[in-house]
């Protein structure tokens, strides 16, 4: 997938999860700046982003992420078989 | 992709569009939960079931006060892990079949605690149902692998027996239904497949401790939720993400969320008495392959020689055993309707035979007709049916027509139709009596017996040739399963629509105030089984004493039958035994017991209590005792199970 359409894609399920269609994914995106991504969140935007993009992060993955720029970059590189 | 979601609902393409409106749109409560009903009914993912739940709930916050005491049930849940993610299924679940489920989730791993203690959430909730999801390592500590059977049944018994202390607390002293989950086998094996020989081992021990605790929800009349099943279904990997047990000691993966919430909510329709009650098959590709009608006789695909015709067998093989267990089964087909009926006469492979049919409508008209025809003849709500037809279009006209009919999403190899109907759970159930067994041929004589009245030239005579016998008693050991049962799932005929627990059944029978009956009818074409329960307390009001009516049901299959006389003769016996001056009735309006709104008036009482303005309020009425002259005994040779006439 291009990035363009990761971020797209993430941005349904952020804009599902978080109940609110004005949310808009940046690179600089965090749990910062969402009051609502608590750890309960977090499980559903992992478990979402799997069934969607048809990957499987491993535990020690997710513990590196730091904001959408850093996830939507590790979704590309388990696409592309990394 | 999902390994395995909801697949018996349809897909609904536009569901984020028709939730938007629906979040826009208010109305009755019947009219709300009618539209979530709807919306709840197609193949949603966890992420869709969430925002479906926090859609109702804001609107559902608005309507807090309405009076829906019948549609609502209070689940309290009791849990060794974390289950906050699969609480807006179990919501979910509940709406898809016109519930209201309102949930405590007692803190975490206080289980214990919430049910002994007399000030806990769990009793300041008053809950319906309890559900005990206990993880296995909370439930079980290692033994020495060298442990002997004997000791590791012993240590089993023990925890089996703490949990059946607290589910004894549950039911006696907060009142609830008791929804056993059980233990989820996460271990791994560590003797290969030499486990099953080493009694001690973590998944042996496992095995038995589910075996124990179901065996004892037997005995103790606990649900049983077996989650171990739905584990092989799905695979133990999809449904149990060993990472999020990691993490957040979530033992179901809220991408399984909708399953479980469905799982649950099946429970508590079952509970409250809203599980289907009829199946109703279509014929041509559904119990055998081909068109009867182009194919004829030896066209059609069943049976043996043939993979397919085996398939088809399968099913009908089902089916057959659906109705041995108490489903009624019915045909709804377009075809002719003597072309119809030859398959099973003739056809050699056909197991179902028309004598386990209980309503038979082969025509050409719309199958939503077909199906009301079906409804009405049987006296079962429309509500109760499930429509089984591998035709999309027709499935789609009755989901459009008859909402409240069940309609799988029929897979397209018949091969596969078993487990589809196996996997939507329609039939759930919270007990099994020799009654249930018997259903079918009940159905049956029923039809009979509508087909001699159609043509008898008066109803008189007709009743009198019936030779109908009551069998009369109070309510006893033996009979009080079925007791029970027909108290939670009655409601049409139903006065007051109030529900009690195996418990408070057994505390009214040593209740010495108060008179129960339970009527079994039999007539010529054979046992209708208990076919009315009356629950009468005499109340003392100054110098004055009624025998108050809180529990009246009957069977819609004897209506007509003068079997309301013949009860309200057994109310004025009671009654005047012990210097009642009257006889108090009650009707309580419900959604479904319109039908016996004129009941008490019917019968001759008078009304004493009524509120002009509010049709929905309950009404009250008398009849004195004085001067009350049985009715109708000619028709009845009746017959006291305690000896007594």
């Amino acid at each position: 997938m291009e990035q363009a359409e990761v971020y797209a894609a993430l941005q349904d399920i952020f804009r599902d999860i978080f109940d609110d269609d004005d949310i808009e994914l940046e690179a600089s995106t965090s749990a910062a700046n969402i009051p609502e991504w608590d750890s309960f969140n977090h499980v559903n935007i992992i478990v979402a982003s799997e069934m969607k993009f048809g990957i499987k992060f491993l535990a020690a993955e997710l513990d590196d992420l730091k904001n959408v720029g850093d996830f939507v970059a590790l979704v590309q590189k388990k696409q592309n078989g990394g | 992709m999902i390994p395995f979601d909801l697949y018996w609902l349809p897909e609904n393409e536009g569901f984020n569009k028709d939730l938007k409106a629906a979040a826009q749109q208010r109305g009755t409560a019947d009219e709300v939960l009618t539209r979530f009903r709807d919306l709840a009914t197609c193949r949603l993912d966890f992420l869709k079931t969430a925002k479906l739940d926090r859609t109702f709930q804001t609107i559902w916050a608005d309507m807090a006060d309405t009076d829906i005491a019948a549609r609502r049930i209070r689940i309290g849940i009791l849990s060794s892990c974390t289950v906050d993610h699969l609480i807006p299924a179990i919501r979910v679940g509940a709406l898809r079949r016109g519930l209201v489920a309102e949930c405590y989730v007692a803190p975490y791993s206080m289980y214990h605690q919430e049910v002994i203690d007399p000030s806990s959430g769990l009793r300041k909730f008053e809950p319906d149902v309890v559900l005990m999801n206990l993880d296995s390592q909370s439930v079980l500590s290692a033994l020495p692998f060298t442990s002997s059977a004997q000791e590791v049944e012993d240590t089993i018994s023990v925890r089996v027996d703490e949990i059946a202390g607290l589910w004894n607390v549950i039911q006696n002293d907060i009142g609830a239904v008791v929804l056993q989950q059980a233990v989820l086998d996460r271990s791994q094996p560590l003797f290969g497949n030499f486990e099953a020989r080493v009694p001690a081992s973590p998944t042996r021990m496992i095995q038995q401790f589910n075996w124990q605790l179901s065996n004892r929800a037997g005995e103790a009349k606990a649900l049983w939720l077996d989650i171990e099943r739905w584990a092989r279904q799905v695979g133990m990997k999809n449904l149990s993400d060993s990472r999020l047990w990691h993490q957040a000691k979530q033992e179901i993966s809220p991408i399984q969320s909708p399953l479980y919430g469905d799982l649950v909510a099946r429970q508590l329709a079952a509970v409250r008495g809203l599980s289907k009650k009829c199946l109703v098959l279509d014929l041509d590709n559904t119990v055998w392959g081909g068109v009867i009608g182009d194919d004829g006789l030896d066209g059609i695909v069943l049976g043996q020689g043939n993979p397919l015709g085996e398939a088809f067998s399968a099913f009908q093989d089902y089916a057959k055993a659906l109705s041995r267990r108490g489903i009624i089964l019915a045909v709804a087909s377009k075809n002719d309707d003597a072309v119809a009926k030859n398959a099973f006469e003739n056809h050699p492979e056909m197991t179902l035979q028309l004598s386990d049919i209980a309503a038979f409508e082969a025509n050409w008209f719309d199958k939503p007709a077909s199906l009301q025809r079906i409804a009405k003849d049987l006296n079962i709500g429309i509500d109760s049916l499930v429509f089984f037809d591998d035709n999309p279009m027709e499935r789609a006209l009755v989901r459009e027509t008859l909402p409240e009919v069940a309609v799988p999403e029929v897979p397209l190899a018949a091969e596969d139709y078993v487990a589809c109907l196996a996997d939507a759970g329609y039939f759930e159930t919270v007990g099994f009596t020799s009654d249930d067994t018997k259903r079918t041929e009940q159905y049956v004589a029923n039809r009979q017996r509508n087909e001699i009245q159609s043509r008898a030239a008066d109803l008189d005579s007709f009743l009198n040739d019936l030779q109908m016998e009551l069998i009369v008693g109070s309510f006893d050991k033996t009979n009080l399963s079925r007791i029970v049962q027909l108290i939670n799932k009655t409601n049409q005929f139903n006065l007051t629509t109030r529900r009690y627990t195996e418990a408070e059944v057994l505390d009214l029978m040593k209740d010495d105030t108060v008179e129960t009956f339970h009527v079994r009818l039999k007539d010529r074409f054979g046992d209708n089984g208990i076919i009315a329960i009356v629950i009468a307390q005499h109340k003392a009001e100054g110098n004055d004493a009624v025998l108050d009516v809180d529990t009246w049901l009957m069977s819609c299959r004897v209506l007509g039958r003068k079997v309301e006389e013949a009860v309200l003769n057994l109310l004025a016996d009671a009654a005047s035994r012990r210097g009642a001056r009257a006889i108090r009735g009650h009707y309580v309006p419900s959604s479904r017991n319109g039908m016996v709104r004129e009941h008490y008036a019917k019968l001759g009482f008078e009304q004493v209590k009524a509120d002009a303005m509010n049709e929905t309020a309950p009404t009250e009425w008398e009849l004195p005792v004085a001067g009350y002259e049985p009715r109708f005994t000619n028709l009845f040779e009746k017959v006291f199970t305690d000896g007594t006439s």
